[in-house]
């Protein structure tokens, strides 16, 4: 009996569709975020986030739908994330079937916003999103950005961190705005530095691209490991990976053999 | 011709329900949300959920007059199961940041703060369950989805009723044991989430499902 460490795939959707040209025969619609995740979770993928990119108000009540149609036919964890502003969002989000709501901007703005939603929706249900790279200027050497990964954000990473999870969060998703897209590996020194200061699960995002990218990261604290586009091109699957990692001692959650289930 | 076997799940506002009615759906079960207390009573079986804190879903609870629809169902021999937060609201009491609440009293024993180095314990796990589990029968190597801080650490019924089967306890470890699991007659109860946990909680649902008459 060992909790296993989470492989976690993120599927980035614009007005209800997945972008970053996920290609993939034997799915009806390869652009539906529902389909592929139903797809995701038969092939043995631990969570599974969706990132709102829609830019307008509008589009994202089609992620509503999407979350809906998802949770009612996908029976594995589900977090929701971008433009969730207020603790209105978060409820729609929760009530349409989402298992958890990751915050980022918003938070940086207020970050009480955390706090009352810790507060009324339960610690387990809140994730702390935080886009980070490497600000020398910084306590820690690491700052948060917005604008996906752009601008800075005037904040010290790690006690954007610690403030996180004293607010109330139950987790924080670490994306690595260094390392994302490069597919050269998770930012280890930055995993292990957020690990040391919370006592809350750390998801690392950002790097992945090669099998043996994923066993460093749960080395240097990570409790969960996140990726996308190794997941949408085929790179990767889950199993290849959960088997490098229980290979390594990291215990996983055996693969499930999908489609057992009636009616 | 069979007839589909009903579930209310209770709604006292708390949690995500939407996945629980839609796991019970997808097993075949007719589900209903609702507080209703004579709908709830009529069900072949109950459904209580629940999500993040003891003393709020205790609240919750007895707003609709939960308490008194848990006694008269489990009088009655009547199937109910707990889920996370509807599973620890079963024991005497709840401690939570310091501040003591009290539960159903179903099973003797407080729900306390895992003393895990992280928390919430969230993920994958896999439980210990007793030969004779109704609900592991063929799940014995599956792994469920939990997301809590808190837990009962302890089984403190002594079984005096020797007329009565004794509880089925499953345990789960997290740096320190707790319990993941009981089924006790009418009464079962799971600390993780069935309804997130893919096909092995699926297969649960389907197990206890058998159960209801």
């Amino acid at each position: 009996m060992t909790l296993g460490i989470r492989v976690i795939a993120c599927l980035d959707v614009d007005q209800g569709r997945v972008v970053k040209g996920v290609n993939f025969e034997g799915l009806r619609d390869a652009g539906d975020p529902c389909e592929l995740a139903l797809k995701y979770s038969n092939e043995g993928v631990d969570e599974l986030v969706f990132l709102d990119i829609s830019a307008s108000h509008s589009d994202r009540s089609t992620t509503l739908d999407v979350v809906r149609r998802t949770a009612d036919t996908v029976f594995i964890p589900l977090t929701v994330g971008g433009g969730v502003r207020s603790v209105d969002d978060i409820d729609a989000l929760l009530r349409a079937g989402a298992d958890k709501v990751s915050i980022n901007t918003a938070a940086i703005a207020r970050p009480d916003l955390l706090r009352e939603a810790a507060e009324r929706f339960g610690s387990q249900c809140i994730v702390l999103s935080i886009d980070a790279r490497r600000e020398p200027e910084m306590p820690s050497g690491f700052g948060v950005t917005t604008h996906g990964g752009r601008r800075s954000a005037g904040l010290d990473a790690l006690e954007w961190a610690q403030t996180g999870a004293a607010l109330g969060v139950g987790e924080i998703l670490l994306n690595s705005m260094d390392a994302d897209g490069m597919q050269t590996g998770f930012d280890l020194e930055m995993i292990g530095a957020v690990r040391t200061i919370v006592n809350i699960p750390v998801i690392a995002s950002g790097g992945a691209g090669r099998l043996e990218d994923f066993a460093p990261a749960v080395q240097a604290g990570a409790n969960a490991v996140l990726a996308a586009s190794v997941f949408h091109f085929g790179q990767l699957t889950f199993e290849s990976i959960k088997n490098d990692l229980a290979g390594r001692g990291i215990p996983v959650r055996a693969v499930q053999v999908a489609g057992m289930d009636g009616p | 011709m069979s007839v589909k076997k009903s579930v209310v799940v209770l709604d006292y506002g708390f949690g995500n329900v939407r996945s629980a009615v839609r796991a019970l759906e997808h097993i075949g079960l007719e589900v209903k949300l609702t507080s209703d207390f004579e709908t709830a009573m009529a069900a072949d079986g109950l459904v209580i959920p629940g999500v993040g804190a003891f003393a709020a879903c205790m609240a919750g609870i007895e707003a609709v007059n939960g308490p008194a629809l848990v006694d008269a169902r489990l009088i009655a021999g009547a199937p109910i199961l707990g889920i996370c937060v509807g599973m620890q609201i079963m024991f005497d009491r709840g401690i939570e940041h310091d501040q003591e609440c009290n539960g159903l009293g179903q099973w003797p024993g407080t729900v306390t703060k895992l003393p895990a180095s992280i928390t919430p314990h969230m993920g994958w796990n896999t439980v210990q369950a007793p030969e004779d589990s109704l609900i592991f029968a063929g799940l014995a190597h599956e792994s469920f989805y939990f997301v809590h801080s808190y837990a009962a650490q302890e089984w403190a019924m002594t079984d005096t009723d020797k007329y009565q089967k004794p509880p089925l306890v499953t345990w789960c470890n997290y740096e320190s044991p707790f319990v993941a699991a009981v089924e006790n007659g009418p009464l079962t109860a799971v600390q993780f989430h069935p309804e997130k946990s893919g096909e092995a909680g699926l297969g649960l649902l389907r197990n206890w499902a058998l159960t209801l008459t």
